[in-house]
């Protein structure tokens, strides 16, 4: 379904806290119900631009969850992590402020089987912010009977945001879901590709597929270990990005027999062969 | 109503070239882009006589109000636009403008010959003014190499020819002059500003380029003066661009001489940027038709 064509002004319903991070939830009266990996293009109505001229592009922002507005319409909860001008503008806005948004934006995940064929199930991996959009994707899969399996990864107890996402707020997490720390303060210690390699390297590993966002150098791990056990892949890339709508060309990411994708309207989900190698340079 | 080089427009804004991907935004945004097109005319993309892949990323950066960016004008070359893009192109509910940039004189006649012979073309604007390309550079940086190649394309069509001029030179109204006296029939100004600026976090140069190109608001008071010299040096209508988000600005480059102004930087923002610019400026233009009186009163 098309995105509303043009800006539209949201309001923000809500702000909370989310293991450092916050979700932030508008109501949009406008646009059509997105599907997990769409992302939307945010900019505060007001001091947008108050640090020193930025920000002034509005920032990507994929879907962690939606649900039906209190009065009509969906309500978007986008995860943030306040990295930057928009980010920490976006993170201090208050309820009943107003946001410029355009969206949904971009492709979605596709079922496993349409990623491999005869593939059932799923393992998501998600690393920091990036857990957003595989929140949707989980609850997706839950609705259709989609087994799957959740890893997650975080760096410390401050950035151990979205889990609540995953589970309800009760705090408890839901038995499919594991956690990796670099700290160790909860969960393995270690990365989340060491909870994702043994899975690799069981018997049935090609009977799922991987579906993964996060940091550039945790998708690189990903799609290579995916590539080595010739299991197929998803990924949410993220890339600087003006415009979401296909007119500024700076969200470039390089293919695999040269030329460029266009993330926004390509992506954000690639698949892991469509991708030489997931770099800083552009995400 | 508005006019450019004896093309009709329902009201004087346009789109920058590079800034606006007419095919691509109608696949996010469907049947409503056409219904509600933000333009009153559409300006293609740059083509080049072979494809382009564009710049490595990283291609864009955020600035003070604006951004700097190194894409590298990616296209499908002129074979592949007039294969596949102008027949989607035509469908647009506006007249169409084909940028066009090349290497050589010889390049550039092939093109202009080519893209003109095209009916759905209304006009064509030469980029001799890209800061992206090494070889953009060149002719628009000089008056007698703008005059020269004016001089080679007139005779090829009877379409107007819009030459964009570069902001990157000391004095943008000899240049204009130059094609002036070549030949054209407009001048466009202006394209980005040469700049760049450093990725904190490696302490290198933030685009993959090394370099780019400004805009935004940022460059509007270097784009009206711009605009005010080249209308002191010529008589070319003038599309006047840079750094326009809102009626208010677009009234500005419209007092100091352009016919037309071209919204670029501010789509990214507001995807409706055009029609919300078009809008403003007429309500703006009414409120200077109605206080006249008064002032004269006074």
């Amino acid at each position: 379904m098309n995105a509303p064509f043009g800006r539209r002004l949201c309001e923000v319903a809500a702000n909370r806290d989310s293991g450092g991070y916050r979700v932030v939830s508008l109501l949009d009266h406008e646009g059509p119900e997105p599907e997990p990996g769409q992302f939307y293009m945010l900019a505060a109505e007001a001091g947008w631009g108050a640090d020193g001229g930025r920000a002034f592009l509005p920032r990507a922002i994929s879907v962690a969850a939606t649900a039906p507005g209190a009065r009509g319409g969906v309500r978007l909860d986008f995860l943030l992590d306040a990295v930057g001008p928009g980010t920490e503008r976006l993170c201090g806005l208050g309820a009943g402020e107003g946001v410029w948004i355009t969206g949904p934006l971009g492709n979605s995940f596709a079922a496993p089987a349409e990623v491999s064929p005869g593939a059932a199930g799923a393992v998501l991996v998600g690393g920091g912010v990036g857990v957003a959009p595989l929140a949707l994707l989980r609850r997706r899969f839950g609705e259709r009977g989609v087994p799957h399996r959740v890893l997650l990864g975080f760096r410390d107890r401050r950035h151990t945001g979205g889990l609540d996402l995953f589970c309800g707020s009760s705090g408890a997490l839901c038995p499919e879901v594991r956690l990796a720390t670099e700290d160790g303060h909860t969960g393995l210690q270690g990365r989340v590709t060491d909870l994702l390699l043994p899975i690799l390297a069981g018997d049935d590993a090609r009977s799922g597929v991987v579906y993964a966002c996060g940091p550039p150098a945790m998708l690189e791990a990903v799609r290579a270990l995916c590539a080595e056990h010739g299991v197929a892949c998803e990924l949410a890339l993220e890339s600087p990005m003006a415009c979401g709508f296909g007119a500024c060309f700076g969200c470039a990411v390089p293919k695999p027999g040269g030329g460029f994708l266009r993330l926004c309207v390509d992506g954000p989900v690639l698949r892991g062969d469509q991708v030489e190698e997931v770099s800083h340079a552009y995400a | 109503m508005p006019e450019l080089c004896g093309i009709e427009l329902e009201h004087p804004v346009i789109n920058a070239s590079g800034t606006y991907d007419a095919i691509a935004a109608r696949a996010v945004f469907g049947d409503a882009l056409l219904e509600d097109f933000p333009f009153a005319a559409f300006v293609s993309k740059t083509i080049t006589p072979e494809p382009r892949a564009g710049n490595a990323p990283r291609r864009i950066w955020e600035t003070p109000a604006g951004m700097l960016n190194s894409i590298g004008l990616p296209n499908k070359g002129l074979e592949g636009f007039l294969a596949e893009d102008l027949p989607r192109l035509a469908a647009l509910p506006v007249p169409l403008i084909v940028s066009i940039m090349a290497t050589s004189r010889e390049d550039f006649a092939r093109c202009v010959e080519r893209v003109a012979a095209r009916r759905e073309v209304a006009a064509i604007e030469l980029n001799v003014s890209c800061p992206n390309v090494h070889s953009g550079l060149i002719v628009g940086e000089d008056p007698a190499e703008t005059e020269a190649l004016l001089e080679t394309l007139r005779p090829r069509t009877e379409k107007p020819l819009i030459v964009k001029l570069t902001p990157n030179v000391a004095g943008p109204a000899a240049v204009a002059a130059g094609a002036e006296r070549g030949g054209a029939d407009a001048v466009s100004l202006i394209n980005t500003l040469k700049g760049t600026a450093v990725d904190p976090a490696t302490g290198a140069p933030a685009l993959g380029n090394g370099y780019g190109g400004l805009s935004g608001p940022a460059v509007r008071p270097v784009a009206l003066e711009q605009v005010r010299s080249v209308r002191a040096a010529t008589g070319l209508p003038i599309v006047g661009m840079g750094g326009i988000a809102s009626g208010a600005d677009a009234a500005e480059f419209l007092a100091l001489g352009a016919s037309v102004v071209a919204v670029g930087t501010e789509s990214f923002r507001d995807p409706r940027a055009g029609s919300r610019v078009a809008a403003e400026l007429e309500s703006t233009l009414r409120l200077e038709r109605v206080s006249e009186p008064v002032l004269d009163l006074d």
